[in-house]
């Protein structure tokens, strides 16, 4: 084909995608960067409107409670990311050992990450249920704990025992990711490792992670972008609180649209939010381009 | 090299412990969907009930009006349409797209514009979305959400398929093109064939990230006619007067699909999970 003819039909290619993506994400975008710098409701139809201007996002930039929220969203995001990374590269680590049963026990990890985010969100509410829950049923009978205890309905623990549901679910992702890396870490590197005398200690920080950090970086800054999005497994478990507790970002937008029906601040926390985790995506574009050039 | 006893002992004992972890929180789901809410009060809890109740998963399949069957069988077919049509969609539209980035170079910054969306919080596009299904008479109705999961899944299958296109070598192309086959017949015949693995995966994942979506069914659908699995589910956990063992029934129950779909994917898994099928 010609090039000019090769161009052609590339785009035509292209168009289908194009259109439903101008369509339904570029379109929508830009009325939200519209809506943001205008005070429109959301009630009734089409929007009864007054340009603005900045005023949104002044007010942004002096609310606390957003602030608290934005805090909040980072503690998650930052706390179960790691957990999962590191409990992640462990159990990959187990389960790279020789033992009887290894491929039945690895796909295991196919289980909490098939599980849909709804129901394990349902499944860690029950587990915590202060009357029902199996949690305080354990903890007491093997004598850690006194009475059953209102895990969810305690300002002090309610962030923590989501993101221990949180981490359940997701840490299997970055350990079959940080499997399937062993498997590409040459051999011969740790046999002539350990004819220098290198321990697995070393072993571990000098060969293997450095082997795997590349798959494991991806799969991090991926699941920091997705934990900072949270809502589905707050809304089922604690619905933002107790006292506003566990009010994610995600919350905080939805609420400000949906419940106090103000599309025009909605709109400019949600810009706030985005371009908050615009900053995580760039990093993950840059892995990506990096990664396609080596390939 | 041979292990040690000591340490053959500690690996078979850690990967005991990791067994549990993932298996026991399921395993409790369903105990609790077949115990009565007596066996689940009595305290110390009885951790096997007395006398397995499967009442619910009968409940569950009753048609009855305002019946807990029907708000599950409803939101059963909703999600199966929904995820159905968006994937096929999807297909339709990305797998075009994914040939042209794969065989014809350039235009790079237009596939990391469509992997930015794919990336961006829905927050960004919830309100005008909703004011234009509002105005089309669309919320509520499924068909609105199947436009919407093709911001997530269109993405994503793009990005997979390009991938799975590079695998196939442009050579038996070039034989085709030779005998006089054109772009439409040696994509349908022989490209398309040739990654029909790649394919497969690409749809299935793209079921999953439509099944386990919630934040925009949550919010565009009201009742039993549009109204998704997860999103019913959130309403049998939230209802005032619940039944743990009716939740943790429907729960396992909308599990079961995505999970034996994993299962399956366990080999095509780890091209997925790079290309950034975590949604959640």
């Amino acid at each position: 084909m010609a090039p000019a003819q090769q161009d052609r039909t590339a785009w035509l290619l292209l168009t289908p995608m194009i259109s439903i993506m101008v369509l339904v994400t570029a379109f929508p975008l830009l009325n939200t960067l519209w809506l943001a710098f205008t005070d429109a409701g959301l009630t009734g139809q089409g929007y009864v409107w007054q340009w603005i201007g900045l005023e949104n996002f002044a007010y942004i930039l002096d609310d606390s409670d957003f602030r608290a929220a934005v805090g909040r969203t980072a503690y998650f995001t930052v706390i179960s990311v790691s957990a999962e990374v590191v409990l992640g590269v462990l159990v990959a680590l187990l389960l790279n050992q020789e033992f009887k049963g290894r491929t039945l026990v690895r796909a295991l990890l196919i289980l909490p990450w098939a599980l849909p985010t709804i129901v394990n969100a349902v499944m860690w509410r029950l587990i915590y249920n202060p009357e029902y829950g199996s949690l305080n049923a354990l903890l007491t009978q093997i004598g850690l704990l006194d009475a059953y205890r209102s895990w969810l309905g305690d300002p002090a623990t309610a962030m923590n025992m989501v993101i221990l549901a949180d981490i359940w679910k997701n840490y299997p992702l970055i350990a079959l990711i940080a499997l399937a890396g062993l498997q590409t870490v040459p051999k011969d590197l740790y046999e002539a490792a350990i004819m220098d005398g290198a321990n697995a200690w070393t072993r571990f920080w000098k060969i293997t992670l450095p082997g795997i950090m590349g798959a494991l970086s991806v799969a991090m800054v991926l699941r920091a972008i997705e934990a900072f999005k949270v809502f589905d497994i707050f809304y089922v478990m604690t619905r933002g609180g107790p006292a506003d507790s566990t009010k994610t970002v995600s919350f905080f937008v939805y609420q400000e649209s949906f419940t106090y029906l103000r599309a025009g601040s909605g709109a400019a926390y949600a810009l706030t939010v985005t371009a908050m985790s615009a900053l995580m995506i760039a990093i993950y574009v840059v892995l990506l381009v990096r990664r396609e050039k080596r390939s | 090299m041979r292990r040690s006893l000591t340490a053959t002992i500690l690996v078979y004992a850690a990967v005991a412990v990791f067994a549990m972890s993932v298996l026991a929180p399921v395993a409790w789901l369903f105990v609790m969907s077949i115990s009565t809410a007596n066996d689940l009060t009595t305290i110390p809890l009885r951790w096997i009930p007395e006398q397995p109740d499967f009442s619910r998963y009968a409940r569950l399949f009753s048609l009855e009006e305002g019946s807990a069957g029907l708000a599950f069988l409803s939101a059963l077919r909703n999600s199966v349409i929904v995820a159905v049509s968006a994937t096929a969609i999807a297909l339709a539209a990305g797998i075009p797209a994914a040939y042209s980035f794969s065989r014809f170079s350039g235009r790079m910054p237009l596939l990391y514009a469509v992997i930015v969306t794919y990336m961006m919080p829905p927050v960004a596009l919830i309100l005008p979305l909703y004011k234009v299904f509002s105005a089309l008479g669309l919320l509520n109705n499924v068909t609105s959400l199947i436009i919407v999961y093709c911001t997530i899944l269109l993405p994503f299958v793009t990005w997979l398929m390009k991938s799975g296109f590079h695998s196939v070598p442009v050579e038996i192309e070039q034989a085709a093109s030779i005998d006089g086959a054109n772009l439409f017949q040696i994509m349908t015949r022989i490209t398309l064939p040739v990654a029909a693995a790649s394919t497969g995966a690409a749809a299935l994942f793209a079921l999953l990230l439509a099944w386990d979506e919630f934040f925009y069914a949550l919010l565009y659908t009201s009742d039993t006619r549009a109204k998704t699995l997860p999103v019913a589910i959130a309403d049998f956990a939230a209802g005032r007067a619940t039944d743990y063992g009716l939740i943790s029934a429907v729960g396992l129950l909308a599990a079961l699909p995505p999970v034996l779909i994993g299962f399956f994917l366990q080999k095509s898994l780890l091209s997925g999970l790079s290309a950034g099928g975590v949604k959640g």
